[in-house]
């Protein structure tokens, strides 16, 4: 699996890392900023027993995060193999 | 090497459970009559000697395992280590007392050091890993080229350890000092032997395998307290879901106590910009202090690289999405058990942590003149008013055992959590600083002919110095310190982020946009956090100094891009390092 990697397969797997880091950003982005800036209305609903706005601050967004970061270690490991450029070949 | 690294579960797993032995023993030890001040040391020396054992057990004479960990750090306990690099005394002891405060809005301090490990885990642990180098600095001065971006990065990087370390070494010291009966000078010189023994001899190798064993620890410590308050109050012994019916009822007493601002009401202690704002430096300060980001440069690919970033957010949230609970537990005790009772009939509790001077009952007519921590006089009527009872937020961890009424052996077990929480954060910044001294200086910049073994002793003779200088100003001024630590966030995230991130993702970027760049960033945030703190500047649109980042970052990323679009194109070498950047085994055609 050493052969060499064309450059326009390079260019596209750089892409698809943007595409996905943009992605995931994103979600990061909602999941923090948009509930702070909505918190006070969103706290008018409860969920498992919590204002939803403080459950999201206190869990809600913690394991979004830790999914995130699952998610793009898969992503990128299948992504490397699937272009050539993982490290064990 | 593989052996080592095969068998890391099986010892990790024995450790757990001797540890968990040995508190057993404890207890036993403590109902037949073993007094408090014995279960106070036991837990001190043990612990201590525990660290320096695996310190001396570690010690090495080679590059790559005293500044990398020899790179073969499976993912799972990079982020064991990187969890307990991360959490400090301030996470340990302070953040469940914060949200006591602050309930909402305490929060800002639990979305913001997690939130930040996407950052990490996006921009910058796969790309960094790929470099393989051995410090940020490192990577500025490869990158951008030439002994000036180096030199900002290792400013940048001790201005912001500094201050950091200093508050960890002041953590252990009040520790010591409280559980073996010193004065806080000596505690502080204890403390400082207990970080020495393992970066002095051993490195990055040795602070590796020590984080891990205080993870355990730390980890442990926490959540006994709180899992036994919590089948107490509730029956329910996970407390993360068991609190929402506490909250309720938390709610129901604010109501019957005249509180207006509820504890899961948003901004009641601070308003939405600056809420935004702290949760917005706090993310990118985690992505950008240099601690942390060198322990992603021991694993050993970028594959790993990327794992271990979301290993050390899951063991970070396993203690940060407690504390919440912690606090919710803590203030329905308070609201129900403390406030409202006759003076004379208060828990044991609230009368031993007032000898210490951490809470205050200011029931008195004269109070506020009279005991000390009351702000204001009471009403004298003998029973405790929510508005006549004073805690300090350090309290609400360390009075938990006793608030439930655990034996005193979980309040031992607290402490020695606490001081490892202070001692595996200060084992790392120390490293960073004199690795940033030894390394990126002496080695890069003054004698590059340096000989493995004159690196390694001038990298020891530094770690010393460093260590003397920080507990010595522990011991002197740590009220400003203290004031001044959560600059450290600000500072590396207006200094680095922008140079870290545009270097990876933007070949354009040059070196006299990425010198430009930081020395913006750096010198604005230290202005704006020097001139609101002690110079009663007038903070901008209402930000306040612990939020500065707010305007380094996006100054840094402008001028980066600014001065960058207006000088030279970086050479086509430095583009081909990018690139490989990018791919974790390139084969170019």
């Amino acid at each position: 699996m050493s052969a060499p990697v064309t450059e326009e397969r390079r260019k596209e797997y750089w892409r698809r890392t943007l595409r996905i880091t943009a992605i995931l950003l994103s979600i990061w982005f909602v999941v923090t900023y948009v509930v702070i800036y909505f918190a006070v209305p969103l706290n008018q609903f409860s969920f498992m027993g919590f204002p939803f706005a403080f459950y999201m601050g206190a869990q809600g967004a913690l394991i979004v995060y830790v999914i995130l970061i699952v998610f793009y270690a898969r992503y990128m490991n299948k992504l490397d193999r699937e272009f050539g450029v993982a490290e064990e070949g | 090497m593989s052996d080592f690294v095969s068998r890391l579960p099986k010892i990790y797993g024995m450790y757990t459970g001797g540890f968990i032995a040995f508190v057993v023993i404890l207890a036993i030890a403590e109902q037949m009559g073993l007094p408090n001040v014995w279960i106070g040391y036991v837990f001190m020396a043990a612990t201590i000697g525990l660290y320096a054992m695996i310190g001396i057990m570690s010690r090495t004479a080679e590059t790559d395992e005293y500044y990398v960990a020899g790179r073969r750090v499976p993912a799972v306990f990079n982020g064991m280590a990187t969890g307990a690099d991360w959490m400090s005394a301030a996470s340990f002891i302070g953040m469940a007392g914060t949200l006591y405060a602050q309930g909402y809005d305490g929060l800002a301090f639990v979305m913001g050091w997690t939130g930040g490990y996407v950052l990490v885990a996006l921009f910058l642990a796969p790309y960094l890993r790929k470099f393989g180098q051995y410090t940020i600095p490192d990577f500025l001065g490869t990158r951008y080229g030439g002994n000036l971006p180096r030199t900002i990065g290792i400013i940048c990087a001790i201005t912001a350890s500094f201050t950091y370390v200093i508050a960890q070494i002041y953590g252990a010291g009040i520790i010591t000092s409280r559980f073996l009966g010193i004065d806080l000078a000596t505690g502080v010189w204890v403390g400082l032997c207990g970080v020495l023994v393992c970066s002095l001899l051993g490195g990055m190798r040795a602070v590796t395998w020590t984080q891990v064993a205080q993870y355990i620890i730390l980890i442990i410590a926490y959540l006994v307290p709180v899992v036994w308050l919590s089948i107490k109050v509730t029956g329910n012994p996970v407390p993360q879901i068991a609190y929402g019916e506490v909250l309720q009822q938390i709610g129901t007493l604010e109501q019957q106590l005249g509180v207006t601002a509820g504890h899961a009401t948003p901004f009641a202690k601070n308003d939405m910009v600056n809420f935004i704002a702290l949760t917005f430096c706090l993310m990118v300060g985690t992505a950008a202090l240099p601690h942390i980001l060198m322990r992603f440069f021991t694993t050993p690919s970028v594959k790993e690289a990327r794992k271990s970033v979301g290993w050390s957010l899951f063991f970070i949230f396993l203690l940060y999405f407690t504390a919440p609970a912690y606090a919710a537990f803590a203030k329905f005790e308070v609201y129900s058990n403390v406030v409202g009772q006759s003076i004379a009939a208060l828990p044991a509790w609230v009368a031993s942590w007032s000898n210490v001077g951490l809470v205050s009952i200011c029931d008195a007519l004269d109070a506020a003149a009279t005991i000390k921590g009351c702000a204001a006089n009471g009403n004298g009527d003998g029973i405790l008013q929510l508005s006549e009872l004073v805690l300090n937020a350090d309290v609400i961890v360390l009075a938990t055992p006793e608030i439930a009424g655990l034996p005193y052996v979980i309040a031992g077990l607290v402490a020695a959590g606490g001081l490892a929480a202070a001692l595996s954060t200060a084992d790392g910044l120390l490293l960073t600083i004199s690795n940033a001294l030894s390394h990126d200086m002496y080695y890069k910049m003054i004698n590059p002919s340096a000989t493995t073994k004159k690196r390694l002793i001038v990298a020891r003779v530094i770690l010393l110095g460093v260590a003397a200088v920080a507990a010595y100003a522990a011991s002197h001024a740590p009220a400003t310190i203290l004031a001044i630590v959560a600059w450290a966030f600000s500072i590396a995230a207006a200094a680095f982020f922008p140079a870290l991130v545009l270097g990876i993702f933007w070949k354009r970027a040059n070196k006299a946009g990425a010198v430009a760049g930081m020395i913006v960033g750096f010198g604005i945030t230290l202005y704006y956090l020097i001139n609101v703190k002690f110079f009663g500047m007038q903070p901008w649109f209402g930000i306040k100094d612990v939020s500065a980042g707010i305007f380094g970052i996006p100054l840094g990323f402008l001028t980066i891009w600014i001065v960058s679009l207006m000088t030279r194109e970086p050479a086509q070498e430095i583009k081909d390092l990018v690139e490989d950047l990018r791919y974790p085994r390139l084969v170019r055609s």
